[in-house]
């Protein structure tokens, strides 16, 4: 069971995390919601939950529930560009098919 | 595969429902967009990676237009097609733009509106267009770096803007297909870039000196709401003037004479420019000028030369920033940050000169051309729902009082300058003759106490008031400023119900120097306004009283009153006819209590009869 960053994710992580000046690391999560089953969570970690598992990438702490944990085993996250856009990819190995965005996913 | 950034803890959206959301900084020169992704605010490049739009729009005969760099370029060849410094001109009427005109390269046509149009190749124009093109190259580049449709923008404006430059700034984002979620002031969204809202209470200046204008507002922080104190500045004062100063120096030391043409002096103030720019960091700098004839001069320009050469116009911000001290009533002392906005801040000597005069050093870690538009940025993130709800909103106030005319030619400020806005207030008002059925409204703006030395800003009737003795309807005038700070006004007659309002529209403006104007002239001429107001107010009571009783004379003078009484009030009447027409506002408060006492037996026995007339035929336990 883990949940990597790629390096250039981490950097990025870990520079979004000093500008914004408080912060114990990453949260990875899926919702179920969206056009196709399951949505993505990427949010900061203020407070960890006992029940969280905390995985340790380049330097950053990422934080995932359990029950997404499921979903998301063996993920792991990259930054990239597209054109003007830029962001945080999943890259997922559970994922079976996604809709026509990329927003939300199916297992 | 879509892009994702970071949410505050729990401010995750469900897809396609990010609440996207950015800044804009719509400059006179140029223009940027900026949106916070993963926490963070930045601009957002084009793609040539260029941060800042040429405020620049350029109309081709076939009516296609450029915006940007393109435009700009083509403005030394095509000037009366690239319209530039559009905003000088937002929200100004054709008499404005009269005088403003002359030092603008446009051909100008009148329009029905009341708002000029610019002619062009591709046609008419207003500024409102032309602003409009920026902010929809700003929002096409927007959606494209953040993945979809923005949510809602906030757009800043001078803190001098009147209501009819920020209605046009409004309708300019609307023609954008933008949702404006407010308009934030320039040093207020700066002083937001540096955190400063979320800081202690204080007094906070902000040095706004760009490449063509320079301004100074002083803002107080208080509860986490920004009030402007003052603002002042100078419309043309700024980079380009060191640019020209170096270039004059270059002149004189290589022995290029007056007659250097036009192509010459625009490579001579390039090279000035980036002269200025490398000594930034660099003690000196080597230059290496083309002659006419072809062969080159080579010199160096020292940092030292250089701040000589430009201490001349850093004294000239500093005359303003003395002046908005004096009107805020505030000295050096009294401020806690200094914020530098504007490219011309990069330059040492300005923020030399600038930290000794507020005696604290400036504020200069974000970059100054891209600080307002993150200020912007960072209050749109929060206005757009992006942050816990315990994050402060910030809150603007409106620059000048507001009010309706009243009898004699006064002003009632319904909402005070410095509110906080949205703000709605309400005041009520009545009739002034018997029978009046209709009421005209004034809308006005400024501190002094006459009409005629404030600023108009509307005029609407309420008709359809049911007849009534003088004094007796009730008028309910509300006054609603949005968040933006525009102006609705209401005006409801509370016993019929009848009703009549108004939208502030752009349709003249003033200049910020009026505005600056306005607010001194208030306080130097406080007390003369306060004698006038006076003499008005006993002059409209004098004018009621006179009414109510030639009124009441021609009704029942004869029932009730002998010849001689009759006499004593009616010369007292005259008295005070005369003296209303004179300038003695105790003489006339005099004769008004004269005339009330003359007539107070009168008024006694009206008043009896008129209970008698009531009562007739009603037994005593009725009006119990």
């Amino acid at each position: 069971m883990a949940i990597t960053l790629t390096e250039t994710a981490a950097t990025r992580v870990r520079n979004f995390l000093t500008n914004r000046g408080k912060g114990v690391g990453l949260r990875l999560g899926v919702k179920t919601t969206g056009c196709s089953g399951m949505a993505y969570v990427l949010e900061f970690v203020d407070a960890v939950e006992p029940e969280d598992q905390v995985f340790e990438s380049h330097g950053v702490k990422v934080i995932v529930n359990p029950k997404s944990l499921a979903y998301l085993d063996g993920t792991e996250l990259d930054y990239g560009k597209e054109g003007l856009n830029e962001g945080f990819k999943f890259n997922n190995p559970n994922v079976k098919d996604t809709c026509g965005c990329g927003e939300s996913f199916n297992t | 595969m879509a892009l994702l950034q970071i949410s505050e803890p729990g401010q995750s959206t469900a897809p396609h429902q990010h609440r996207l959301a950015a800044g804009i900084d719509l400059g006179t020169t140029n223009s940027l967009v900026a949106s916070v992704r993963s926490g963070q605010a930045d601009t957002l490049p084009d793609a040539e990676g260029q941060h800042l739009l040429p405020s620049v729009v350029r109309y081709l005969p076939t009516g296609e237009h450029v915006v940007g760099f393109e435009a700009k370029a083509a403005a030394a060849q095509d000037p009366l097609n690239s319209i530039a410094s559009v905003k000088r001109l937002m929200g100004r009427g054709v008499e404005d733009v009269k005088t403003l005109g002359a030092q603008l390269p446009y051909s100008f046509v009148p329009s029905d509106s009341g708002m000029p149009r610019i002619h062009t190749a591709g046609g008419d124009v207003s500024p409102v267009e032309v602003s409009a093109e920026i902010l929809n190259v700003l929002r096409a580049r927007a959606e494209l770096s953040l993945g979809g449709e923005l949510t809602g923008v906030v757009i800043t404006v001078p803190a001098y803007f009147d209501d009819a430059q920020r209605q046009a700034t409004k309708d300019a984002a609307k023609l954008a297909n933008l949702n404006v979620l407010r308009l934030l002031n320039e040093p207020t969204a700066a002083a937001v870039a540096y955190g400063l809202d979320q800081k202690n209470d204080g007094v906070i200046a902000v040095y706004d000196l760009g490449g063509g204008t320079f301004d100074v507002s002083i803002l107080r922080l208080n509860k986490g709401v920004f009030e402007v104190l003052a603002t002042a500045g100078d419309t043309a004062l700024g980079g380009d003037d060191m640019d020209r100063v170096i270039a004059g120096w270059i002149m004189q030391q290589a022995g290029i004479g007056d007659d250097a043409d036009h192509k010459q002096m625009r490579r001579l103030l390039r090279d000035a420019c980036a002269a200025k720019e490398a000594l930034t960091d660099a003690d000196s700098v080597a230059l290496n000028i083309e002659l006419m004839n072809g062969s080159h001069w080579e010199g160096a320009l020292t940092r030292a030369q250089l701040n000589e050469l430009i201490d001349p116009l850093i004294a000239q911000t500093l005359s303003p920033c003395r002046r908005a001290l004096r009107d805020a009533g505030l000295k050096v002392a009294d401020i806690s940050e200094v914020v530098m906005v504007g490219g011309s801040t990069r330059v040492p000597r300005v923020r030399e000169r600038v930290g000794e005069f507020f005696k604290c050093s400036p504020r200069v870690d974000i970059d100054p051309d891209k600080v307002v538009a993150i200020g912007a940025a960072i209050q749109a993130d929060v206005l757009a729902g992006n942050k816990p709800d315990d994050e402060m909103l910030l809150l603007d106030v409106i620059p000048l009082s507001l009010g309706i005319e009243t009898m004699g030619g006064l002003i009632e400020k319904i909402i005070p300058r410095n509110t906080t806005i949205p703000v709605s207030r309400a005041q009520d008002f009545t009739t002034f003759k018997d029978g009046q059925t209709a009421m005209a409204l004034h809308v006005c703006q400024g501190e002094r106490e006459l009409v005629s030395d404030s600023r108009s800003l509307a005029r609407f009737e309420l008709r359809g008031i049911p007849p009534m003795v003088a004094g007796a309807a009730r008028i309910r005038v509300t006054f609603q400023v949005d968040a933006d700070g525009l102006l609705g006004v209401t005006a409801r007659e509370e016993t019929s119900g009848v009703q009549a309002s108004i939208q502030v529209k752009p349709s003249y403006g003033l200049s910020d120097t009026e505005v600056e104007t306005m607010l001194r002239d208030s306080m130097t001429h406080a007390h003369d306004d306060m004698g006038a107001r006076r003499l008005r107010e006993q002059q409209v009571e004098a004018d009621r009283v006179i009414e109510a009783l030639q009124s009441a004379l021609a009704t029942d003078g004869e029932l009730f009153l002998a010849d001689d009484e009759r006499a004593r009030i009616e010369a007292a009447a005259a008295e005070l006819d005369s003296l209303r027409r004179g300038d003695d506002h105790r003489a006339i408060k005099r004769a008004i209590e004269a005339v009330e006492k003359a007539s107070a037996d009168y008024v006694a026995r009206r008043m009896d009869a008129n209970i008698r007339k009531a009562m007739a035929g009603h037994a005593v336990e009725d009006f119990k």
